[in-house]
């Protein structure tokens, strides 16, 4: 509950909906999603997006934007607190907690990458990632400047240039962060929203003109560019590939930023008769405009253009983003102005995301613990700090980032995702959210969301959660029905184990004890204003 | 590229652009009394 004199609010519609689009919007969107798409012939992977999209994405969205304005109403702003007001029961302040855990404990690697981005665009703008023609000479340079040679690299052992921008990037969150919801992050992202889309325009115009830039490679162009993203395979057969409908489900799931904690946090600063079900679907919207649109036109095209089919197959998030395209940015025409322009474009989007990453936990700081502003960023400052800290020393093969990114953003995120359409379909009740989405709503959603809602779209989380257990944990193989645990599980449990893989988790569980520890305080101090409150109600 | 490319990019790219653009032509030619700046607002709730 609201302990300060003053809530704070969005200022515009538009500036909640470029926040909450800026918070979905980020590297996935350019790097991630093309990838995918063209590994998994992108016919058949866009069949299974889109369904993915129209009955999982758009549904826990509407969820959360109504959740998290219900609870606000209530006086409530983070996610133990939402959560608090939603199940009225003493285990629901808990499971909140997890909407406060991850999008911190993801903050602490995310900026890190952030660093990367504003790195490179500095590199790129001054010439210094023109590493010639040979792939392996970026990940050379990419590895030293992530440090994923040696562990304390870049903070003891010389190459620390990637710290200058780490300390560049985690200053202007929380200088962003400070400013508050409407003066900090609303504005901060109703002018790099659009910058971002801009500046993709920009480079998407230039990839689109390249033509065939090397004629003794005349197969090289960007019709064929194109056609390695969208030239459809065998649909049938690769629609019944289960790891594509994984794969699919995944990108739309992480993509929308769904089940990260940060929406209900968002959307808890609307007041009662503020749209969220046009507001919503346009931040949706702007999301797969990025994703589809801009990030399935840019990145797997310009690298094929000038690599080939063979440069970009097997390429990982960062392979393709920090090794691929620097060197085809390197040979473009004005390499400098278009690589620094792409680089920027995606420190625009991480910034964006990782803005929404901080504001759960001031969130909960400030109305849990009764902090004021300063005192509530000062203390997620040292948090953080301290937690990214880990992950930049821990730099070698970035084991402590992946072992957290596995972790934490996707295996928690999956588990707070299904909690939120179980309580917005069950717990609220389907007519009570039903009719709370509508308050001051600008459209109505089609009634069939709402057999989505409760059944089919609990069901689709719940299996492809399933699904993606099995293989990424338990590592089935399908073809052989064999159980071979991945090494996120190794790591942990065997003798040949990683040490840097089990401190990562062990910080992960000291931050969840961390937050189970406040949010009892917490959950004390709401239950003494609750009686306070009901005292005052009962003298009245 | 095949025509089943061409298909698929354009209907891909196609419906999100259509979505995003009805969806923020909506947003921005709708007028709400409410839907002005609220800013900061008093709700202090009295229990300090």
């Amino acid at each position: 509950m609201t302990t300060g004199k003053f809530r704070e609010c969005w200022s515009s519609r538009l500036g909640v909906i470029m926040a909450v689009a800026g918070s979905a919007v980020g590297l996935g969107n350019f790097l991630r999603f093309p990838g995918l798409a063209a590994q998994y012939g992108s016919g058949a992977f866009m069949i299974a997006y889109f369904i993915s999209l129209l009955i999982l994405g758009i549904p826990i969205c509407w969820a959360e934007w109504t959740l998290g304005r219900y609870a606000g109403q209530k006086g409530f702003r983070s996610s133990p607190g939402i959560f608090y007001a939603l199940i009225r029961h003493p285990v629901g302040k808990y499971i909140g907690v997890l909407g406060a855990v991850i999008p911190v404990t993801i903050y602490m690697y995310y900026v890190y990458i952030e660093a990367w981005c504003l790195g490179y665009a500095w590199f790129s703008a001054t010439g210094h990632l023109n590493l010639g023609n040979d792939v392996a000479a970026y990940g050379d340079f990419w590895a030293r400047f992530v440090g994923a040679t040696k562990d304390g690299l870049t903070i003891s052992g010389g190459s620390n240039q990637v710290v200058i921008f780490l300390v560049i990037v985690f200053a202007l969150n929380f200088i962003i962060i400070y400013r508050g919801i409407s003066k900090g992050i609303e504005t901060f992202c109703k002018w790099g929203m659009p910058a971002l889309i801009l500046l993709a325009i920009i480079v998407l115009v230039r990839v689109l003109t390249l033509g065939t830039p090397d004629p003794a490679k005349p197969d090289q162009n960007i019709l064929n560019g194109l056609g390695f993203m969208w030239n459809p395979g065998d649909i049938g057969t690769q629609l019944a590939n289960p790891q594509l409908w994984l794969a699919a489900a995944g990108q739309i799931f992480f993509s929308l930023s769904v089940g990260f904690g940060v929406i209900i946090t968002y959307s808890s600063y609307l007041r009662e008769k503020d749209d969220i079900v046009l507001s919503g679907l346009t931040a949706t919207s702007a999301n797969e405009f990025c994703e589809v649109g801009l990030g399935g036109m840019i990145t797997v095209p310009a690298a094929f253009i000038f690599l080939g089919a063979a440069g970009v197959v097997g390429q990982g998030t960062f392979g393709l983003g920090f090794k691929v395209l620097p060197l085809v940015f390197s040979k473009m025409p004005a390499s400098q102005f278009f690589g620094a322009a792409w680089f920027f474009l995606l420190f625009l989007a991480a910034i964006t995301s990782s803005l929404s990453m901080l504001q759960p936990g001031i969130a909960f700081l400030e109305e849990g613990l009764g902090l004021n502003r300063k005192q509530s960023v000062s203390l997620l400052g040292l948090i953080t700090a301290l937690g990214t800290l880990f992950i930049v020393y821990f730099s070698k093969d970035i084991k402590a980032l992946d072992t957290i990114d596995f972790w934490v953003g996707t295996f928690l995120i999956f588990v707070l995702a299904t909690v939120l359409i179980i309580v917005f379909g069950w717990v609220l009740g389907i007519e009570k959210g039903w009719e709370e989405a509508h308050k001051g709503a600008s459209m109505r959603i089609p009634g069939f969301f709402k057999p989505i809602i409760k059944y089919i779209c609990p069901l689709y989380l719940l299996t492809i959660f399933a699904l993606w257990v099995l293989f990424n944990v338990f590592g089935w193989n399908p073809k052989t029905g064999e159980f071979k645990p991945t090494g996120y599980v190794t790591d942990l449990i065997s003798s040949e184990g990683s040490s840097v893989a089990r401190m990562s988790v062990g910080l992960i569980v000291l931050i969840i004890v961390f937050f189970i520890i406040t949010t009892a305080a917490a959950g004390r101090r709401w239950d003494k204003a609750g009686n306070n409150n009901r005292s005052k109600e009962t003298k009245a | 590229m095949t025509a089943g490319g061409w298909f698929t990019m354009s209907v891909s790219v196609g419906f999100v652009l259509v979505l995003f653009s009805w969806c923020i032509w909506r947003v921005l030619t709708e007028k709400k009394p409410e839907d002005h700046i609220h800013g900061i607002e008093d709700i202090d709730k009295g229990e300090d």
